[in-house]
């Protein structure tokens, strides 16, 4: 079972929305899927994201993905803890393996995401 | 294992398993004006009869002239065990091991070319190698935009016209200019600086790397690290394009700023033949290293403790990263690479000042001789060990040179057809290996030549 407050991307992207503020990261699927994670290249704090645009890459020692945000908005905040512990988001990707967060521009896109039991089909699918 | 063509038997059992009748038919995709026609080739030949018609077409050479021609690739004596080296069954193995850290000689190899390049050019990262200095220098444009997500790259018009042609293809929808020259003064032919800060100015068109040449296809030195502190003040990556062993004695690119080097790594042991192939050097800072395309090699060490070289940061080439890879060209020129390490190391650090040293001294020498002989220098500021001279005509004397037992060099109008400042003008250099009697030979032609032409 995932986290049931957050709402996710077939990407396997997860969102928390809170108030103004949205923050993204990879789910414990897409983390354990990857492989040791060794590099997250994030983007500058300022930038607009459109929807589902790609923000970032998450490079493991045998892959390297692109990462799209759930939904639009400026970029308020990175995890900087990222740079010197990549690993943080193997090992606890809801957590402190956080990504970055938005300012929320629309939160109606939440709609178009995937609900929890949602994402856990897709993920039991395969 | 030995090798094993395909039988007629082979090819029907294939074609019949996908079911089609012809290995034609693989290709009806294909325009049939754009497939390759039979080849237009002549029947077999005896062996001697064959070996003497080449022998009279190799004759059509010229190998008699005093060479004064460089524009990009340069004549240079190798040490003997560069070649004997080279030689060795072992070089000749898959450049591209695909289980990597099985083959340690051939990452060792690339690993130690890797450390003498970042030597010589003073920065942290160098790619295994690229095809040749121009398919490096367009990398390294990509590279600029990668990093700054921008898409405008400047560069400047004193870079080889080849390279710039080939940032032309590589850059594609993406935006290149070119910085154009200093026509007059004692800057002349340099990259014009003042042009420089108003295209870096446009704030709607940011741009993401500035490109200069040092020393520039006309041999001149540029002033780099007010360039790259131009470039770096308007959010731009600085790319210096090198001739290698001029890096012997002229300031390495980490030390004035650049964030990238590239530049034709030929004149490092490898003999001039035909346009290549040649070697392609790329380098770049720390910061850049998930940028840098081609293989990296690195040195750790395995389970017990020992010395062990790996393959770095593989997710990010092409097998893997499909269309986001760094380059859609993932090869090498391991042979090439291999080498110019085995000619710098065996040349030294001493060595190579010499034969950058040496070349300077010769080009000096050579400057003077044509001077008296009445072709001085275009350009008025310093150069390295190649220089532009201005002559009347050139292409008829470069003609008539030919026929004294000289190459003078290259005809700049050949190259340039649209530029009026290099209409009269011969490119010439001078290395090491150029002797006292090659440039009183050149200077005696030339003179005559000139003679001939008042006449």
């Amino acid at each position: 079972m995932v986290p049931t407050d957050l709402h996710y991307t077939k990407d396997h992207e997860w969102v928390r929305v809170d108030g103004d503020r949205a923050t993204i990261g990879i789910t414990a699927y897409a983390a354990e899927q990857l492989g040791d994670i060794v590099f997250v290249e994030l983007p500058d704090v300022g930038r607009t994201l459109e929807q589902f645009a790609a923000f970032g890459v998450v490079e493991s020692v045998k892959a390297v993905s692109d990462l799209y945000a759930p939904i639009a908005g400026a970029v308020a905040e990175t995890n900087g803890a990222l740079a010197s512990k990549p690993e943080l988001v193997n090992s606890d990707p809801y957590g402190e393996g956080w990504m970055l967060r938005l300012e929320v521009g629309d939160a109606t896109q939440l709609e178009e995401l995937l609900e929890p039991t949602a994402y856990d089909d897709l993920v039991a699918a395969g | 294992m030995p090798y094993g063509p395909h039988t007629v038997e082979d090819r029907e059992k294939m074609l019949a398993a996908i079911g089609i009748g012809s290995v034609d038919e693989l290709f009806a995709d294909i325009p049939p004006e754009l497939r390759a026609s039979p080849l237009d080739l002549p029947g077999p030949e005896p062996e001697l009869e064959l070996a003497t018609r080449l022998l009279d077409l190799a004759a059509r050479n010229r190998t008699d002239l005093a060479s004064f021609l460089g524009a990009g690739a340069y004549r240079h004596w190798s040490p003997p065990a560069v070649d004997q080296l080279l030689l060795r069954g072992e070089w000749y193995t898959a450049y591209t091991p695909y289980q990597p850290e099985v083959s340690q000689g051939t990452l060792q190899s690339i690993y130690e070319y890797g450390s003498l390049i970042a030597e010589l050019v003073g920065l942290d990262v160098v790619s295994a190698s690229h095809y040749d200095g121009a398919a490096a220098t367009a990398e390294a444009a990509l590279m600029c935009c990668r990093s700054t997500r921008r898409e405008r790259v400047l560069v400047s018009h004193a870079v080889h016209p080849h390279y710039r042609q080939t940032l032309r293809t590589y850059l594609g929808d993406l935006e290149l200019e070119e910085i154009p020259l200093v026509a007059e003064g004692e800057a002349a032919g340099t990259t014009d600086l003042a042009v420089l800060e108003r295209l870096l100015a446009d704030g709607d068109r940011p741009v993401a790397g500035v490109l200069a040449g040092q020393p520039t296809f006309y041999g001149l030195l540029e002033p780099m690290a007010e360039i790259g502190q131009l470039a770096h003040a308007a959010g731009a990556l600085f790319v210096a394009v090198v001739e290698p062993v001029s890096l012997a004695v002229l300031e390495p690119p980490g030390a004035y700023g650049a964030d990238i080097a590239c530049g034709e790594g030929q004149p490092l042991g490898i003999p001039l033949q035909y346009g290549g192939p040649y070697l392609g050097l790329l380098a770049s800072t720390d910061a850049l290293v998930r940028q840098i395309p081609g293989r990296l090699v690195g040195l750790t060490t395995d389970l017990d403790g020992k010395r062990a070289f790996v393959m770095t940061l593989r997710a990010r080439e092409q097998d893997i990263r499909r269309d986001k890879a760094a380059s859609n060209i993932c090869t090498n020129q391991a042979l090439l690479a291999l080498a110019a390490s085995i000619y710098i190391a065996t040349i030294g650090p001493h060595g190579l000042r010499d034969v950058a040293a040496n070349g300077a001294a010769r080009a000096a020498e050579l400057e003077a001789a044509l001077t008296a002989a009445g072709a001085p220098r275009l350009h008025p500021g310093p150069y390295l060990n190649e220089f532009a001279i201005r002559v009347p005509d050139a292409s008829a004397v470069h003609r008539r040179l030919l026929g004294r037992g000289v190459l003078g060099g290259l005809v700049l109008a050949e190259h340039e057809p649209d530029d009026p400042a290099v209409r009269d003008a011969l490119l010439v250099c001078a290395t090491e290996v150029t002797t006292t009697a090659e440039i009183a030979l050149f200077a005696d032609a030339l003179r005559h030549v000139l003679a001939e032409a008042v006449a």
